[in-house]
């Protein structure tokens, strides 16, 4: 039976030589995440169904990394829940304020996740993981707590779309590069209820972190999930982290696929997503010259250590200008004591960067940088929505770290290309 | 069985993050959530909705963040139930994991206006703009989904079939 990787790893965890695309299976889940927003509801679902245990204390991750360290005494509450949760049911996976960073950034640098894996969690970015050729998708609170109880859920196989990457990338174009031109093709619902699989030779010039950045954003098409076949770049990514070895899937040649789509990337620019939606996607020097109150540097999307060193290149001896205020949240503990050791954080305040706590900060409006009515902000972020970063009438770009830093130095949008 | 209540009508595109801004997600509450449904897009929607209603909209509703917040503030504000050319796929998992029936229908533009009484009958999945007679076909639920909206939601669904043992089973 021809399948694609996605098909593989579907039919592995429902117990079944193979299935197809539309195929309702059920599925055991390798792990269970939800986060300071979700996990009350899926707390509450659990109890609920009168469940006595989780279904294995090592697969079950709750992280607090929305409104951490608690912005007011509501989120408190809910992180008092979830600790309560945690220690109630002994779950090994449960980050408190010191060792928590952006979840999807750190159940990967922790080792939580292999190839092979299926991976579900209440927080629609739970997609990331297909850069380690894991399946992960997201889902809702009561199917969470569900799962939290009973390691299984069901889902239906999605059809696939490969994306098959060509050509030679230009300086500073990355992964977040490739996902916004790729959205801004497709639309914001063009892979809707599919799988994005990402394919081509480009990939070899990508980092794991580009990887992430991709896989993570597949939603932002409406994916059901992103995913790479993994391969050494994976395997080193491992080294250390874990000892679990993973499963090493791979589509068939002759795998079948709802539709193919090719990029030859030559002459890929830096790319970026105007207000309000990720599929309004310009080159860079087609954007107009926009005014910058801030520029945000973070979140599960561009918040690793190489999005870091990308932005102090260009922040290196330079001033953010004197209008615009640069937020940088390292995406966990690792890497915030990475850029220290670097000196990344010394280029960042010496520029004049306010460097957070590692948490989803600004990225979702919730706290550590909301925007004003009428303000504008660029941000690496993945989601450009109306209000999504605070005030309905503010305004929010997406772009890569290196777009991010050049447009902190000029106060308004631009490319490295102008400093 | 029916719902029936005047529309809402909404375009492309709508957003948990519209349905339910973030600045909201501090509590799980579903009556102060219900109270903040469309906040910043529609101020008036959670007093409007109070008296029930149906929502009517465009493609992909309900992308963006996994939010479960997001078909709960829908829900308990008062909408019974929402009609849309095609929903994201978090979202509707999540719809009738909450009981609120969701339905896709191919309509034009102008099958229903603003304010216009709707009736949608769940079984059939005819949709209805009382105020002309014209109907478009949605497609139907399938019956286990109808009974998971009928009971409530999964939760009560499954501690309706009886599962609830099933669950304490898998830990002896
Ligand atoms: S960083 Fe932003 S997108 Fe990522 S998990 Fe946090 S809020 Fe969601």
């Amino acid at each position: 039976m021809r399948m694609t990787i996605t098909e593989k790893i579907l039919a592995a965890h429902a117990g079944q030589d193979a299935v197809a695309p539309g195929d309702l299976v059920q599925v055991r889940v390798d792990m269970a995440l939800a986060n300071d927003i979700t996990a009350p509801l899926a707390i509450a679902v659990f109890h609920e169904l009168g469940a006595s245990q989780v279904f294995d204390r090592e697969k079950v991750a709750l992280v607090p990394d929305h409104f951490v360290p608690n912005k007011d005494i509501a989120s408190a509450e809910q992180v008092k829940m979830m600790e309560a949760f945690a220690d109630q049911y002994k779950l090994k996976n449960y980050f408190k304020v010191g060792d928590v960073g952006i979840e999807h950034v750190i159940l990967p640098e922790k080792g939580l996740v292999a190839p092979g894996d299926l991976v579900i969690g209440a927080d629609s970015h739970t997609c990331t993981y297909g850069a380690m050729g894991a399946f992960s998708t997201g889902v809702g609170s009561t199917d969470l707590g569900a799962i939290m109880a009973t390691g299984k859920t069901w889902l239906k196989v999605p059809e696939t779309i490969k994306v098959i990457y060509k050509g030679t990338l230009k300086p500073w174009v990355g992964g977040k590069d490739l996902i916004l031109f790729t959205i801004g093709r497709i639309g914001v619902q063009g892979a809707r209820y599919r799988t994005l699989e990402f394919t081509g030779p480009v990939l070899k010039e990508l980092r794991m972190s580009d990887r992430f950045t991709m896989a993570n954003m597949a939603v932002e098409a409406g994916a059901k999930n992103g995913i790479f076949e993994p391969d050494d770049a994976v395997r080193d990514f491992m080294k250390g982290r874990t000892e679990r070895e993973g499963v090493y899937w791979k589509s068939d040649p002759d795998a079948r696929y709802d539709e193919i789509v090719e990029f030859d990337l030559s002459d890929l620019e830096l790319q970026v997503a105007c207000p309000h939606s990720p599929e309004n996607v310009l080159p860079v020097s087609s954007v107009e010259k926009v005014p910058l109150n801030q520029v945000f540097i973070g979140s599960c999307t561009n918040g690793s250590i190489d999005d870091l060193r990308m932005a102090a290149n260009f922040l290196k001896g330079r001033r953010v200008a004197e209008k615009t205020r640069l937020i940088v949240i390292p995406g966990s503990p690792l890497i915030y004591k990475q850029a220290m050791q670097e000196g990344i954080l010394e280029v960042l305040l010496d520029a004049g960067a306010a460097i957070g706590p590692p948490c989803c900060g600004p990225c979702l409006g919730g706290h550590m940088g909301i925007l004003a009515g009428g303000e504008k902000a660029l941000a690496t972020t993945n989601r450009n929505f109306i209000g999504r970063m605070g005030h309905s009438k503010s305004e929010v770009y997406l772009a890569g770290p290196a777009v991010a830093a050049a447009s902190a130095v000029l106060g308004r949008i631009g490319s490295p290309d102008e400093l | 069985m029916k719902v029936k209540g005047s529309a809402f009508k909404f375009g492309d595109h709508i957003d948990t993050d519209l349905i339910i801004p973030a600045r909201f997600l501090n509590v799980s509450d579903k009556d102060e959530l219900a109270k903040n449904c469309f906040a910043d897009l529609r101020p008036e929607f959670a007093d409007k909705a109070k008296s029930g209603g149906v929502i009517v909209a465009g493609e992909n509703f309900g992308c963006g963040s996994s939010r479960e917040h997001a078909p709960i503030a829908i829900k308990a504000a008062g909408i019974g139930c929402v009609v849309a050319r095609s929903f994201a796929r978090i979202f509707y998992r999540n719809a009738f994991n909450i009981g609120l029936p969701i339905l896709e229908a191919t309509m034009e533009q102008d099958f229903i206006a603003e304010g216009d009484p709707v009736s949608v009958d769940l079984t059939s999945g005819e949709v209805r703009n009382e105020a002309n007679g014209k109907t478009v076909q949605a497609m139907p639920l399938p019956p286990f989904m109808r009974e998971m909206v009928e009971c409530g939601g999964l939760v009560p669904y499954i501690k309706k079939q009886k599962m609830k043992s099933e669950v304490n089973d898998i830990h002896k």
